[in-house]
C-alpha cells in the first residue's frame, strides 16, 4: 500500500494536470467559436464563386480550360491537412489514418503537400513523398494566408505535373463530429446550374473564358481556405472533448486518491492506538 | 424598384443593403449598375465602388473579382472590399512607403517584384479611396 506521502503528492499532481487540462479546455473553447465564426462568414463568397463558376461551366466545355475537364489516370497530389500541435485528441490520427489508406489503396505515382506539421512528420516516417509543407496557418487563418498555397497548386497542376489534385481534410459537423474527408480539388468539378438563372442567358464580360481563367485561381484559393478553416474548428472542437474527457479523469483520479489516502490514514490511526493500547495493558 | 446589393469576400458578408445605384471598377472600365440590368458576370479591376442608397453615397476600395447580376440581385466578389471609412490611412500610407522601399531596393537585384507591385497598388487604392472620402465627406445628392 502506497504511503501517505505518496499519495499527498499523487493528489497534489494530478491537481496541478487538471488546472492545466481545463484552461485548455476553455482556450479551445473560445477558440472553437472564433473557427466557427470564420466558417460561415466565408460561406457567402464560396456559394457566390461557386454559383458563377456553375454558370461558367455551363457555357464552356473541358476543351476550353485546362482546369476543367476529367481527370486521367496519372500522378495525384493530395494536399493534406492537419495542425501543427498535439493534444487534440483524435483529430490528427483520424485524419492521418484516412490518408494512409487512401494512399495505400492509390495505384501509380503520388506526392502530397502537407499543411501542419502533424501532417508531414507523419508522412515523412511512412515515407510519402512530401511535394511541399506549409505551417498550419496559426489560430487565425486569413484568406492571404493560403494564396501562395493556391498559386503553388495550380501551377503544379498546369505544368502537367499531376493530373488530379485532392483535398484531405476534417470536415467540422458539429461539436463531437468531425469526419475525414477526401475531395476533388483539380480538375474542378462545377455544380450543377441550376441555381439562378441558367447560364446561357448572362452576358459575359470581356467573354466567358476570360471570366473562367480569373476565376479559377480564386476558386482554388477559396477551396484550400474553406478547408483550413474546417480543420481548424474540428481540431479545436476535439481538443476541447479530449481535455474536457481529461479533466473529468483527474477529477475521477483526486476522488480515488483521495478516498485511499482517508483510508491508509484511518489504518495506520488504528494501529497505533492498538499498540498504545496493548503498550498500557502490558504494563 | 431598389437593387439588392451583396459585396463578399473570402473572409465576410463586407455589406448587404437594398440599394439605388452602383458604380463598380469593371476590368474593361467603369460599370454602372441600377435596378433591372440584363443578367451578367464580368471580372472587375482594382478600384472605388461607389453605392448610392437615396442621398448617400458609399464609397468602397475593392480589389479583384467579378460582378454578377441576377434578377434578383447583384454580388460583388472581391478578394479585399473597404469601406472608405473604415480604411487605417495612416497604415495604408505606411504600406506605401514599405511597398516603394521594396521596389526601390529589389529593382537593382532582379528580385520577383510582382508581390510589391501588387501591395503598392493596393495601398494607393486604398490613399485615394480614404482621402476623396475625407475631402468630400459622406457625399449627400439634391
Amino acid at each position: 500500500m502506497a504511503s501517505l506521502r505518496d499519495l499527498r503528492r499523487r493528489i497534489r499532481d494530478v491537481g496541478k494536470i487538471k488546472q492545466i487540462t481545463r484552461a485548455m479546455q476553455f482556450v479551445a473553447a473560445s477558440k472553437l467559436k472564433r473557427a466557427q465564426d470564420a466558417t460561415l462568414n466565408a460561406r457567402p463568397y464560396a456559394e457566390a464563386i461557386d454559383e458563377v463558376l456553375a454558370d461558367v461551366a455551363a457555357v464552356l466545355s473541358g476543351e476550353d480550360h485546362p482546369l476543367l475537364g476529367t481527370p486521367e489516370k496519372g500522378k495525384r497530389l493530395i494536399v493534406l491537412f492537419t495542425s501543427d500541435r498535439g493534444l487534440a485528441g483524435p483529430f490528427n490520427t483520424n485524419t492521418i489514418r484516412f490518408v494512409a489508406r487512401a494512399i495505400t489503396e492509390h495505384q501509380g505515382d503520388l506526392a502530397v503537400v502537407a499543411v501542419g506539421r502533424k501532417g508531414r512528420d507523419a508522412l515523412r516516417r511512412a515515407r510519402v513523398p512530401i511535394e511541399a509543407y506549409f505551417d498550419g496557418f496559426g489560430d487565425r487563418p486569413s484568406f492571404a494566408d493560403v494564396v501562395p498555397l493556391a498559386r503553388l497548386v495550380t501551377d503544379d497542376y498546369r505544368s502537367g505535373g499531376y493530373e488530379r489534385i485532392d483535398l484531405v481534410y476534417s470536415q467540422f459537423v458539429s461539436t463531437l463530429v468531425q469526419r475525414p474527408a477526401l475531395e476533388q480539388l483539380l480538375p474542378v468539378k462545377p455544380s450543377e446550374d441550376t441555381k439562378g438563372i441558367p447560364g446561357n442567358q448572362f452576358i459575359f464580360e470581356p467573354s466567358p473564358s476570360a471570366v473562367l481563367e480569373q476565376l479559377l485561381p480564386r476558386y482554388v484559393a477559396q477551396r484550400l481556405f474553406q478547408a483550413v478553416l474546417e480543420s481548424k474548428a474540428s481540431e479545436e472542437s476535439s481538443r476541447m472533448v479530449a481535455m474536457r474527457n481529461a479533466t473529468d479523469n483527474a477529477d475521477d483520479l483526486i476522488d480515488d486518491y483521495t478516498l485511499e489516502y482517508n483510508k491508509v490514514r484511518q489504518t495506520s490511526i488504528t494501529r497505533e492506538m492498538i499498540e498504545i493500547a496493548t503498550g498500557a495493558q502490558a504494563r | 424598384m431598389p437593387l439588392k446589393l451583396e459585396i463578399v469576400t473570402p473572409e465576410r458578408m463586407a455589406y448587404r443593403d437594398e440599394v439605388d445605384a452602383v458604380t463598380l471598377p469593371g476590368s474593361e472600365g467603369e460599370l454602372g449598375v441600377l435596378p433591372h440590368h440584363a443578367p451578367l458576370i464580368t471580372t472587375l479591376g482594382a478600384g472605388e465602388l461607389r453605392v448610392r442608397k437615396g442621398d448617400t453615397v458609399e464609397l468602397f476600395a475593392v480589389i479583384g473579382g467579378f460582378l454578377q447580376v441576377r434578377p434578383d440581385r447583384v454580388i460583388v466578389m472581391a478578394e479585399t472590399a473597404d469601406l472608405a471609412s473604415d480604411i487605417d490611412l495612416e497604415r495604408a500610407q505606411a504600406a506605401r512607403r514599405e511597398a516603394e522601399r521594396a521596389l526601390e531596393s529589389g529593382y537593382h537585384e532582379g528580385a520577383d517584384l510582382s508581390a510589391a507591385r501588387a501591395a503598392l497598388q493596393v495601398a494607393l487604392l486604398r490613399i485615394r479611396v480614404a482621402e476623396r472620402r475625407h475631402r468630400e465627406g459622406p457625399r449627400r445628392r439634391g
